[in-house]
């Protein structure tokens, strides 16, 4: 959390003067009780001092007006430097992330970035507020009262001494009860919560089954025992309100008993009697607020701390002093190529090796889990090679500069995705520079023309979040749609007819292979029918290359492939 | 909302209260009891510090009997005060339990329509979070809406008593306070609709682009991401800023007010005192309430919004607890018992939309042990198929019977459960394996489960698991591959193995020998039964009894797929398109 604060430096003058004017609001309004004794008195009891109580009423009015001027100015510094620090830090989180390699972004996940980006920096931010703006009010109410009080009257201050600490054990004794017991809350909440969902996700088989009476039967008991959980804490919060009360009630029969025992032997007066009184009541709530501050900046700092966890990863690829750019990088060379993702036991592609020529179309069939992702992968350098070199255009690529080269190549990876935004936008992806036409040839390409002439207003059509208002179908022709649109030297399909039907796929298919002359091509499938006319097959099974030719080699002489092509040609081949 | 919706909104939610009402009317007495109690202690502590004048003159036992009164009333409001938190939380968690099961009671009888329509996150988020956001307002209402109206009567009616000028005083400055609350909650409300506008914005756009960051590193797209969030981040700075500022001007905004209410109570109960008019232990009592009169009225008006909040969530969950629940069977329904497997469609009709046909006049006859495949491209119209059959959605026009029965006629029940289904999508249940397969018959003994795994082709990678059959699946089954997920669905149907079945084949994520095996395990389950097979793979389509083709909704061709080819239609044409 400490290492965080770099990002306030800007607001160095805001994170002093904050908690300095927060102070001045607290001398201000401890100082209320001393001048309602001397109204008491000095106003009441001396002789007619009917000038004294309004010379002191306009004093109380006039530490409000500074009080209110004050906290004013402390809430604006307080605010400036707690927003202006989560603003930086969002933006150099965000462009920490776009740093990390695909390695990184594997272990970590992407829903824990996704909430070290949103709801952790909101929660450091309001901590850093709450801390600047309360952190110095809270304690300096409770001890400067203590203070004051013994001012007052040594004696009956010792009061203060011996409730300020049995306060504190309750409240933050109740609360640290609680915590964990919220904690049991929000999980039987979880359980609920996937019930939920998984009953909605399930309604077919469930129906199917006739099974609703056992799911709303599972339902009934867990959100049963959440209630009961919600009940039991709800007894133990509820202690904290009669307590406490009964603590400082109890503290002022004791103070006005002592006052009583002082004032009879002349020790103070009656005005002090108020001044104590009232300066106990000021306690009880201020302690409440520092317990709840404690609670929250205990939150902030452990959010901190994992959002700093994710500015410590350091992406694993590093690029060679002098990177190198080419501008011909059709040709692709694997030499005895092993690769472990990172935490795997065993390597995921082991001792690859071929090469491709510029122009050629490879295709790449085996199982899932066969590797097949893995080596198209490494092409672009998602991944590094952990043994072996993989060579383009003739360099290794972990001497070419990052960009440079994938720029020259484009991606369809297997989850189709696309962004907010109109189709033409999430086209230009591909290329900045593509004129319509482009775009257009592309669409024709990929199958995907049907999919916007269909839409009102074509291009500038607007595609929701993660595309989500097309099909899966039409998602994956877009893609390949942009990855055309940047006309690349090296082209991969990773897997991505698999929504297609059969008729659409082989009509693309076609319609790639006579667009994409000179460019290099990789397709990844099951199907064998998606790389049967490739120049070169590669068949992996269990990240080796059990087989590499042309399909009529590979139906001679690998036995994998053979069982790969009959289970989904049996028979069909004779016609 | 409107006041007559808010009304109605209010009266079902006190139909769920009303369950509780012993214990909302203790809740409500104690509240009150203990909030009168609370508004003594000042006035005793009051005459108390009238008994302490000056030296020597002390009335200690004056004093001792105050003070033991004030002890008495302190423990009894203590306690009050604590049972009647704990009769609200009851009350509150209760509600919301009631609430929630009856809420997921009906996600089990809404027609599939309703499930297909509505996002799965809208639904939860009606039965959890609108629930939750619910149980807030209302525990907030019950505990400070009730106590905060009492303290306001109970120091006002105190006041009064003790002196009518100075509650003048109060009665008139405290106003200002809520005033000024008022003032800056409208002005603050466009600013927080602004952040939160912008803040949704900004999330959108971090999930989408972190989510996918994969996709933004293929296309270097990083340096365009980066300044775009720049601009959204620094909009949400300024308006968070604006936002965060003013909203907190609240609390020292009426904190001021407090102190010139305050000021005023010292200057004219020290005037009226230093005359004799009240005692100082009088101007003390004073000064304490005045120190606390407004802040019921800035709870009360917190509780108004969070109330009015809580209404609107409840309307929600109301509306899905309210949905018409699929059509009742008919009342004269039988069951559909000893079922041989004879499938007819006369002239059916049907469409999700009105104003968009989908099937229309659709005639199949299919014979006991026929097997039927689907084929056709995306969005034909296959599913629908097998939705109509199962009666997860009904005819528009026509009649489906089975061995001759009208479904209509049947009990939803005993016609689903002569169907078993293999769904592409592999749902399966939070729970062990062994409790996925007996899904449909939990009483099924270990011999049986074990059986149907095997029959299934799935006993063998279930035994490697480290705690095989009692291996726990997580939601939406864990850590198997999609292949061994359907091996498992397809092990569900086996244990009951019902006389007609629906398959879907899944082919995109499995791959070839899981699929194999998959296919063995079909062709042991279709042996003799009447089978409805979506089918992607040729090999399953050419060993079927007939072949539908169809497309747009419509069965455009339909026989042997040899008699197809020969007719060299759409299906010839699909076929053909495999061998380019």
């Amino acid at each position: 959390m400490f290492k965080l604060l770099r990002f306030m430096k800007g607001y160095k003058k805001e994170s002093i003067l904050g908690p300095f004017f927060k102070m001045l609001e607290v001398v201000f309004e401890l100082m209320v009780p001393l001048i309602v004794a001397n109204i008491v008195d000095i106003g009441i009891k001396g002789n007619n001092n009917t000038a004294y109580i309004f010379k002191m009423s306009l004093l109380l009015v006039l530490f409000g007006l500074i009080g209110l001027t004050s906290t004013l100015a402390a809430q604006y510094f307080a605010a400036k430097a707690a927003v202006g620090f989560a603003s930086k830090v969002r933006f150099a989180l965000f462009e920490h992330i776009g740093r990390l390699s695909y390695t990184e972004l594997d272990s970590v996940g992407t829903s824990t970035l996704i909430t070290r980006m949103t709801s952790d920096i909101n929660q450091v931010q309001q901590g850093i507020n709450l801390t600047l703006r309360l952190f110095l009010r809270s304690p300096f109410i409770v001890f400067g009262a203590l203070i004051m009080a013994f001012t007052v009257d040594a004696k009956a201050a010792l009061w203060f001494v011996i409730v300020i600490p049995v306060l504190s054990i309750v409240v933050f004794g109740i609360m640290l009860v609680s915590i964990p017991l919220y904690k049991k809350v929000q999980g039987g909440l979880d359980r609920v919560v996937g019930l939920t969902r998984s009953g909605l996700s399930g309604a077919r088989v469930v129906r199917a089954f006739c099974t609703e009476n056992r799911e709303t039967q599972e339902f009934e008991d867990r959100n049963n025992n959440l209630a009961e959980t919600q009940k039991f804490v709800g007894r133990i919060s509820a202690l904290m309100n009669p307590l406490t009360y009964v603590i400082i009630n109890l503290a002022v029969i004791a103070l006005i008993y002592t006052g009583a025992i002082r004032v009879e032997a002349g020790v103070i007066t009656q005005g002090a009697v108020i001044a104590l009184y009232n300066y106990m009541s000021q306690i009880l709530v201020e302690l409440i607020k520092l317990a709840n501050l404690i609670i929250n900046i205990t939150k902030s700092v452990a959010s901190g701390n994992r959002i700093q966890s994710v500015f410590e990863i350091e992406s694993s690829q590093t690029e060679s002093g002098n990177a190198v750019v080419l501008a011909d990088a059709g040709a692709i060379e694997f030499k005895n190529v092993s690769m472990k993702y990172k935490g795997a036991a065993e390597n995921s592609l082991q001792n690859i090796s071929f090469s491709v020529k510029k122009g050629e179309t490879v295709g790449i069939i085996g199982g899932t889990g066969s590797g097949k992702s893995t080596l198209v992968n490494m092409i672009p350098r998602f991944y590094d090679s952990s043994e072996g070199e993989l060579h383009i255009g003739g360099v290794n690529v972990k001497d070419w500069d990052t960009e440079a080269l994938r720029e020259k190549i484009a991606v369809v990876p297997q989850k189709a995705v696309l962004f907010k935004g109109t189709i033409r936008e999430n086209l230009l992806w591909g290329s900045e520079n593509a004129t319509d036409d482009d775009i257009y040839f592309a669409l024709e390409t990929a199958q995907a023309l049907d999919v916007v002439m269909k839409k009102e207003d074509k291009l500038d059509h607007l595609i929701e979040q993660s595309g989500r208002n097309l099909s899966g179908g039409q998602r994956q022709r877009l893609t390949i749609a942009r990855a055309l649109v940047k006309k690349p030297q090296i082209l991969i399909l990773d897997d991505s007819s698999s929504a297609l039907d059969y008729a659409t796929d082989s009509a693309l298919r076609k319609a790639i292979a006579e667009s994409t002359e000179g460019m290099t091509v990789f397709i990844v499938s099951q199907r064998a029918s998606s790389v049967m006319n490739a120049d070169k097959i590669i068949v992996l099974d269990d990240g080796e290359a059990v087989g590499i030719g042309t399909h009529e080699e590979l139906l001679a002489t690998c036995d994998i492939y053979n069982e790969i092509y009959h289970s989904q040609f049996k028979k069909g081949v004779e016609k | 909302m409107s006041k007559s919706s808010k009304k109605g909104v209010f009266s079902k939610i006190m139909r769920y209260i009303g369950r509780y009402k012993y214990l909302l009317a203790l809740s409500v007495l104690f509240a009150a009891v203990s909030a009168v109690l609370t508004l003594l202690v000042p006035v005793f502590i009051g005459d108390a510090i009238d008994l302490i004048v000056s030296k020597g003159k002390v009335d200690f036992a004056g004093i001792g009997a105050i003070l033991l009164k004030i002890s008495v009333i302190i423990s009894v409001t203590a306690i009050l005060q604590w049972l009647m938190n704990i009769f609200n939380n009851r009350i509150t968690f209760n509600v919301v339990r009631d609430i929630r099961n009856e809420a997921f009671r009906k996600t089990q009888v809404l027609p599939l329509s309703y499930i297909d329509t509505h996002p799965y996150g809208e639904t939860v988020s009606r039965i959890i979070a609108d629930v939750d956001q619910f149980a807030d307002g209302l525990l907030m209402g019950l505990t400070q809406l009730f106590t905060g109206v009492i303290t306001i009567l109970g120091t006002l009616v105190f006041m009064l008593l003790i002196d009518v000028r100075i509650t003048l005083v109060v009665v008139l400055l405290t106003p200002i306070s809520m005033l000024v609350a008022k003032f800056i909650t409208t002005r603050t409300y466009s600013m927080f609709k602004k952040q939160s506008e912008i803040r949704g914005e900004q999330t959108a756009f971090i999930e989408e682009m972190i989510d996918n960051q994969k996709v933004v590193k293929a296309f270097s797209h990083e340096d365009e991401n980066l300044e775009k969030f720049g601009k959204i981040n620094d909009q949400l700075e300024k308006c968070t800023l604006k936002a965060t500022f003013f909203s907190s001007l609240t609390n020292p905004g009426t904190r001021f007010v407090n102190s010139l209410v305050y000021a005023g109570v010292a200057l004219v109960g020290a005037l009226l005192a230093a005359n004799g008019a009240i005692t100082v232990g009088a101007l003390t009592c004073f000064l304490s309430y005045a120190n606390q009169y407004a802040k019921p009225f800035n709870e009360i008006s917190g509780v108004i919004t969070e109330f009015n909040n809580a209404l609107v969530c409840a309307n929600r969950v109301f509306e899905l607890i309210e949905q018409q629940p699929e059509t009742l069977d008919d009342a004269g329904a039988t069951e559909l018992e000893n079922v041989c497997g004879k499938v007819d469609l006369e002239s059916v009709y049907f469409s999700y939309t009105p104003d968009q046909k989908l099937i229309e006049n659709l005639n199949l006859n299919v014979k006991p042990g026929m097997r039927v495949a689907i084929v056709g491209p995306t969005g034909c119209g296959k599913t629908t198929l097998i939705n109509l059959l199962m009666r997860f959605y009904d005819v528009t026009g026509g009649e489906i019977s089975v061995d001759g029965k009208p479904i209509l006629s049947l009990t939803r029940k005993s016609l689903r459960k002569n169907y078993g289904m293999v769904l592409q999508e592999t749902w399966l249940s939070e729970g062990t394996i062994r409790d996925n397969i007996a899904f449909g018959k939990p009483d099924a003994t270990d011999e049986e489960i074990i059986l149907a795994a095997k029959a299934a082709h799935a006993h063998s990678f279930i035994k490697r698991l480290e705690k095989g059959y009692d291996t726990v699946l997580g939601e939406g089954g864990g850590n198997l591959s999609q292949g061994q997920k359907q091996l498992l669905c397809i092990a569900r149907v086996m244990l009951c193995l019902p006389p007609m079945l629906i398959l879907d084949e899944a082919t995109s994520s499995i791959d070839t020998r899981t699929e194999q095996r998959i296919q063995k395990a079909f062709s042991t389950m279709m042996e003799g039964r009447t089978s409805f097979i979506v089918a992607h793979r040729l090999s399953t389509i050419m060993e079927a009894d007939i072949i539908l083709v169809m497309k747009d909704g419509n069965i455009i061709e339909q026989g042997s797929h040899d008699e197809l080819i020969e007719k060299n239609g759409f299906y010839a044409k699909m076929y053909e398109s495999q061998f380019i």
